[in-house]
C-alpha cells in the first residue's frame, strides 16, 4: 500500500478568488482513515485554513457530505483505502451554491422543507389533551414510515438529482421524503395539506425517476421509491376527486 | 437578542454558483441510461403510430398484404428492431419501478416487493404467449 495518497481539494476564496480552483495536499493513505480524516490531518497540519463541515463523524448529523471522485458522499463513511491509490478529488456538493472552498449554501432546502410540514399535524390543529394520554402505534404501523425517518438532511440526494441540478425550483428528494414519512404515520392528518404542495409540478411531479438521490443515500432512505409512491397515491386521489367529487376531501 | 427577527442574507454576491453542462447526462453511465429510457418514448410512440397504420390498412380491401410489404423494406425493419429494442427496455424499467410505487397489503401484512415485480413480469410473459399463439397459430 502506498504510504502517501494526493488530495486534489477545490478552493474557493471569495475575497480572492473569481472561480474555484484545486489545490494538492499529500496525506498519509492510513487504512483506517476516511477522508474526513484526511481533511482534518490537511487542516491540522498543512493548511489551516481549509473551510469543510463536519461535527459527528459518525453518519449522523450530515453535515459532511461532498463530492468525492465525483460521487456525493458523507466524508466521515468512505474510506480513503476504497479509492485509487494516487489522487482523490474532494470537491463541494454539486447543485448548490459555494461559500468558501468545501462549504455549500443550503438554505434554499431549509427554505423548502417546512413547505412541506414534516411534522405531526392535526386536524382539529390542537394536540390532543394529556389526559387522552400517548399516541399509540404498534410495530407495524411503525415500520410504514420509519425507512423515510432515517433521513439526515445530509443533501447528497439534491446533489445527485440532475432535476434539482436543472431546475431549483423543484421541491427535491429529501424534502418529499420526509413528507411522505408522515403522510405514512397513522397520528397524521395533515396528508391534504401536503398534498397541496407536493402534488404541484414543483413537487412530485418534476421528478424524472433518474434515481441517483437512492443511490447515493447513506441512510437508505429511498427517496426516489417515496416519489413514485406518492405520485401512484396522488394521481389516484386526483382520479377520485374527478369521479366522485362529491366525495373529494 | 433582541426581539426581531434575525435578517438572512438572500442573495451573496460572493457565492459561487456553478451551472450544469448541457451535456451532463454524458459522463456517467447511469445518467446516460436514464437519458437513454427518456428516449425510449419516442420508439413507443412510434409502435402506436405503426399499429394504427396497420390497423388503417387493415380495413382497405387488400391493404393488409400491401402494408405487410411495406413493412419488409429493410430500413423499416430495421426500425422496427431498433424500436423493439427501445420498447422492451422501456418495459423493463417499467416492471422494475412497480414496485417502488407499489406498495400492497394483504391481511395487514406487506406484500415483498419481490413479488410485485415477479407478478407484473409474470403477466407480461402470459400476454406475450398469448398473443403469439394467436399470431402464430
Amino acid at each position: 500500500m502506498a504510504d502517501t495518497v494526493t488530495l486534489k481539494v477545490t478552493r474557493y476564496r471569495p475575497e480572492v478568488d473569481t472561480e474555484p480552483s484545486f489545490q494538492e495536499y499529500q496525506v498519509p493513505r492510513q487504512r483506517d482513515w476516511v477522508i474526513l480524516d484526511a481533511l482534518n490531518y490537511i487542516k491540522d497540519n498543512l493548511d489551516g485554513t481549509l473551510s469543510y463541515r463536519w461535527s459527528c463523524r459518525m453518519g449522523i448529523c450530515g453535515s459532511c457530505g461532498m463530492t468525492v471522485d465525483g460521487e456525493p458522499k458523507l466524508t466521515c463513511a468512505t474510506f480513503l483505502v476504497d479509492y485509487p491509490p494516487e489522487v482523490v478529488r474532494v470537491e463541494p456538493l454539486a447543485n448548490f451554491p459555494v461559500v468558501r472552498d468545501l462549504v455549500i449554501e443550503m438554505s434554499d432546502f431549509m427554505e423548502k422543507l417546512p413547505r412541506v410540514k414534516p411534522w405531526i399535524v392535526t386536524e382539529s390543529g390542537q394536540e390532543r389533551p394529556l389526559a387522552e394520554k400517548e399516541y399509540r402505534q404498534t410495530p407495524a404501523q411503525l415500520d410504514e414510515y420509519k425507512q423515510y425517518s432515517m433521513c439526515i438532511n445530509c443533501m447528497l440526494c439534491y446533489a445527485a438529482c440532475p432535476v434539482y441540478g436543472l431546475d431549483t425550483h423543484f421541491i427535491g428528494p429529501a424534502a418529499i421524503a420526509l413528507a411522505q414519512r408522515y403522510n405514512l404515520d397513522s397520528r397524521d392528518q395533515g396528508a391534504k395539506q401536503r398534498r397541496e404542495v407536493l402534488s404541484q409540478h414543483e413537487g412530485i411531479w418534476g421528478c424524472t425517476f433518474v434515481g441517483e438521490c437512492t443511490r447515493v443515500c447513506p441512510k437508505h432512505v429511498d427517496p426516489a421509491g417515496a416519489i413514485q409512491r406518492y405520485k401512484l397515491s396522488s394521481a389516484i386521489e386526483e382520479l377520485k376527486s374527478l369521479l366522485m367529487p362529491w366525495r373529494a376531501r | 437578542m433582541s426581539g426581531r427577527a434575525p435578517q438572512y442574507t438572500e442573495f451573496h454576491p460572493r457565492w459561487y454558483r456553478r451551472k450544469m453542462s448541457t451535456y451532463w447526462w454524458v459522463g456517467k453511465r447511469q445518467h446516460l441510461l436514464f437519458i437513454l429510457r427518456e428516449l425510449t418514448s419516442v420508439f413507443v410512440g412510434w409502435f402506436v403510430v405503426y399499429f394504427l397504420m396497420l390497423i388503417g390498412a387493415a380495413a382497405r380491401p387488400g391493404g393488409y398484404w400491401a402494408f405487410l410489404e411495406w413493412s419488409m423494406h429493410p430500413a423499416l425493419v430495421l426500425i422496427n428492431a431498433v424500436s423493439l429494442i427501445f420498447v422492451v427496455y422501456h418495459a423493463i424499467t417499467w416492471f422494475n419501478l412497480a414496485p417502488r410505487a407499489m406498495v400492497v397489503h394483504v391481511g395487514g401484512k406487506k406484500v415483498p416487493p419481490s413479488f410485485i415485480a415477479a407478478s407484473n413480469y409474470g403477466l407480461w410473459v402470459v400476454v406475450t404467449a398469448a398473443i403469439a399463439y394467436l399470431l402464430l397459430r
